[in-house]
C-alpha cells in the first residue's frame, strides 16, 4: 500500500490519537507546572512539615519511573477505593512526575533572583506573600522558561506511555494501526513525525516567544 | 543563644516618653554573625529632623547599623526605638519581647532605605516602582499613587523618565529613582547606604543634589553612610565615626572634621582625604 493510500485510510485515527495527546500534554504540562510551583515554593519554607511534605513527593516521583506510576494510579489504587477515569489517571501522573523535576527549577529560579530585590521590597514594608507574588515570582519567571521548555518537550514524550493504561492517544492508536495492517515502518514512522513537528515546530517556537515577551516585559530588550 | 536568654530587657523602658524623644534609638544594641561581634554594645540618637553621617573604615558595621534598622538583620541584644516605640520589640503583659511580624511590620512602616546597587525593580518602570509600594502596601489607588510617584520623580528629576525600565536608566538615574521609591512611602526616617559608592564618578552629583534637597523637608530624619567626606561635612548636622563595631567619636561636622581628638580618627581621616 502506497504511504499516501495508508495515511487517508488511516488518518481518521491519527488525527483522534494526536488529539488525545494534544490534550494529554496540555493538561499534563498545567498540573506539572502547579505540581513545580507549589512543591518548590513548599521546599523553601520555614516550616519543616511543609519542606518534608515536598521532599516526600519530589523523591517519590522523581525516583521512580513514570511507567510504574501510571500503573501504580491506574491498577492499585482502585484497590484502596479510589478509582479515576484513565483519561485523567493519564495526564495527572504524567504531570505529578514532571512537576517533581519542575520543583528543583522553581527553587533554583527564584533563588536565581538577586537578594537585593527581597531586601527592597522588604524595605518598601510588602508582605512575604506580596514581595513572592509581585517581585520575585516575575522575575524568577524569566530564568525559568529556558529549563522549563525542555521539561515540556519532555512531558509531550512523556504523554506516549499512557497507551500502556489504554489511553487511546497517538501512541494507542498507532499500535492498533499497526495490529490491524502489520505495516510497522508506515504506522510508527507517522507518529514518529507526528511527536517531532509537536515538539519542534509547536512547544519550542511557544516557549521561544514567551522567553521574548518575558525578556522585553523586564525590560532587558 | 544562651547569652541572649539572660539578657535582661527589664532595663529598657516599654517606650520613649518626655519632651526629647529621639526618632530613632540605638540603645545598647549588639550584633553578631556567629563568634564575629559586628556592633559591640551600641548607643545612638537620632533626633527629628537630624542628618547624621556615618563614617569609618570597610568592615566596621556602618551598614549593619542601616541593616538593623530597616529590620533586615536581627539584633542579639539591645532595643531600638523609632519614634518613641520599640522597633526589636514590642510590649506584651507589661514587658519586652521580641517582636513579632506584625509588630516589625507597623513600625518598619516608618522606616525607608536605598541601597549602594539600587535595588529597583526591572520588570517595572520607574513609574511603576515608584506606585508599587503606595498600591500594595499602603493601599492607594493607581491615580493616587502615580500622582504622588509623579511629584516625587519630578523632584528627583526623573519624570521624563518615568516609563523606562531600569536597565534603560543610568546608574545615577536608577538611584534617583530608588530614593523616589522610598520616598513614596512617606518615611518619617529614611536610610542611605553609601548610595554614590556604585555611580561614576561623573554622575555622583545627580544623586548628593537629591539628597542635599531632602535635607530642607525639616520632617525628614536621615541617617547616611558615606565616604565622601566633603558631602558629609556640607550636610550633615552630626557625624560618627565607627571603628569595630563602636563609635569611636562624634560630633558636628567641623568638630570631627577639623578638630578631631582621637588618634583613630585623625589616621582614618587623613588616609580618606589622601584617597580622594
Ligand atoms: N551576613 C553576614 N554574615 C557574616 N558576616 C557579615 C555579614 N554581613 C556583614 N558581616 C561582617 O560584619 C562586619 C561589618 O560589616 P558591614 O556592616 O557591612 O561593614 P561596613 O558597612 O562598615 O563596611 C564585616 O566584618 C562583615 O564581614
Ligand atoms: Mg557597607
Amino acid at each position: 500500500m502506497p504511504y499516501l493510500d495508508f495515511l487517508m485510510t488511516y488518518s481518521s485515527r491519527f488525527i483522534d490519537g494526536t488529539l488525545i495527546t494534544l490534550g494529554q500534554f496540555g493538561l499534563a504540562a498545567l498540573v506539572a507546572i502547579v505540581a513545580a510551583l507549589i512543591s518548590g515554593l513548599m521546599k523553601m519554607a520555614h516550616s519543616k512539615t511543609m519542606r518534608a511534605i515536598a521532599i516526600i513527593y519530589i523523591e517519590i516521583f522523581r525516583g521512580t519511573s513514570l511507567l510504574v506510576q501510571l500503573y501504580w494510579f491506574y491498577f492499585v489504587l482502585p484497590l484502596f477505593g479510589f478509582t479515576l477515569e484513565k483519561f485523567t489517571v493519564g495526564f495527572l501522573t504524567v504531570g505529578l512526575c514532571y512537576g517533581a523535576y519542575g520543583a528543583e527549577l522553581v527553587r533554583g529560579a527564584i533563588q536565581s533572583v538577586p537578594r537585593g530585590q527581597w531586601e527592597a521590597a522588604l524595605a518598601l514594608n510588602m508582605s512575604p506573600a506580596k514581595r513572592m507574588q509581585r517581585i520575585i515570582l516575575p522575575q524568577a519567571l524569566v530564568a525559568i522558561l529556558p529549563p522549563w521548555g525542555n521539561l515540556m518537550i519532555e512531558i509531550l514524550k512523556g504523554t506516549a506511555l499512557v497507551a500502556l493504561i489504554s489511553v487511546a492517544d497517538l501512541m494507542f492508536e498507532t499500535r492498533q494501526v499497526n495490529n490491524n495492517t502489520y505495516l510497522s515502518a508506515q504506522a510508527f514512522g507517522t507518529a514518529l513525525i507526528i511527536y517531532y513537528i509537536f515538539a519542534r515546530f509547536m512547544v519550542t517556537p511557544i516557549m521561544r516567544w514567551l522567553e521574548r515577551v518575558m525578556a522585553r516585559k523586564i525590560g532587558r530588550t | 543563644m544562651k547569652h541572649d536568654k539572660r539578657h535582661d530587657l527589664s532595663q529598657y523602658p516599654l517606650r520613649l516618653e518626655g519632651d526629647n524623644v529621639p526618632m530613632v534609638r540605638f540603645q545598647n544594641v549588639t550584633k553578631r554573625y556567629g563568634s564575629l561581634t559586628v556592633l559591640d554594645g551600641l548607643n545612638l540618637d537620632v533626633a527629628e529632623g537630624e542628618m547624621v553621617t556615618i563614617i569609618g573604615p570597610s568592615g566596621s558595621g556602618k551598614t549593619t547599623v542601616l541593616r538593623m534598622l530597616m529590620t533586615l538583620e536581627t539584633i542579639d541584644s539591645g532595643v531600638i526605638y523609632v519614634d518613641g516605640e520599640p522597633l526589636t520589640h514590642m510590649e506584651k503583659n507589661g514587658r519586652l519581647v521580641r517582636a513579632n511580624a506584625a509588630h516589625l511590620r507597623l513600625i518598619r512602616s516608618k522606616i525607608g532605605m536605598c541601597f549602594q546597587h539600587f535595588n529597583l525593580f526591572p520588570h517595572m518602570t520607574a513609574l511603576g516602582n515608584c506606585i508599587e509600594g503606595p498600591m500594595q502596601v499602603l493601599g492607594l489607588s493607581k491615580q493616587e499613587a502615580e500622582e504622588r510617584a509623579l511629584e516625587l520623580l519630578d523632584l528627583v528629576g526623573m519624570a521624563d523618565k518615568r516609563d523606562q525600565h531600569p536597565s534603560r536608566l543610568s546608574g545615577g538615574q536608577q538611584q534617583r529613582v530608588a530614593i523616589a521609591r522610598a520616598l513614596a512611602m512617606r518615611p518619617k526616617v529614611m536610610l542611605f547606604d553609601e548610595v554614590t559608592s556604585a555611580l561614576d564618578p561623573e554622575v555622583i552629583s545627580e544623586v548628593t543634589g537629591v539628597i542635599r534637597g531632602l535635607v530642607d523637608q525639616h520632617n525628614l530624619t536621615m541617617l547616611m553612610v558615606t565616604h565622601q567626606i566633603g558631602f558629609a561635612r556640607e550636610i550633615s548636622d552630626r557625624i560618627c565615626l565607627f571603628f569595630d563595631g563602636k563609635i569611636e567619636e562624634q560630633g558636628s561636622p567641623e568638630m570631627l572634621l577639623d578638630n578631631p581628638q582621637n588618634e583613630r580618627t585623625q589616621q582614618f581621616l587623613s588616609a580618606v582625604l589622601e584617597a580622594n
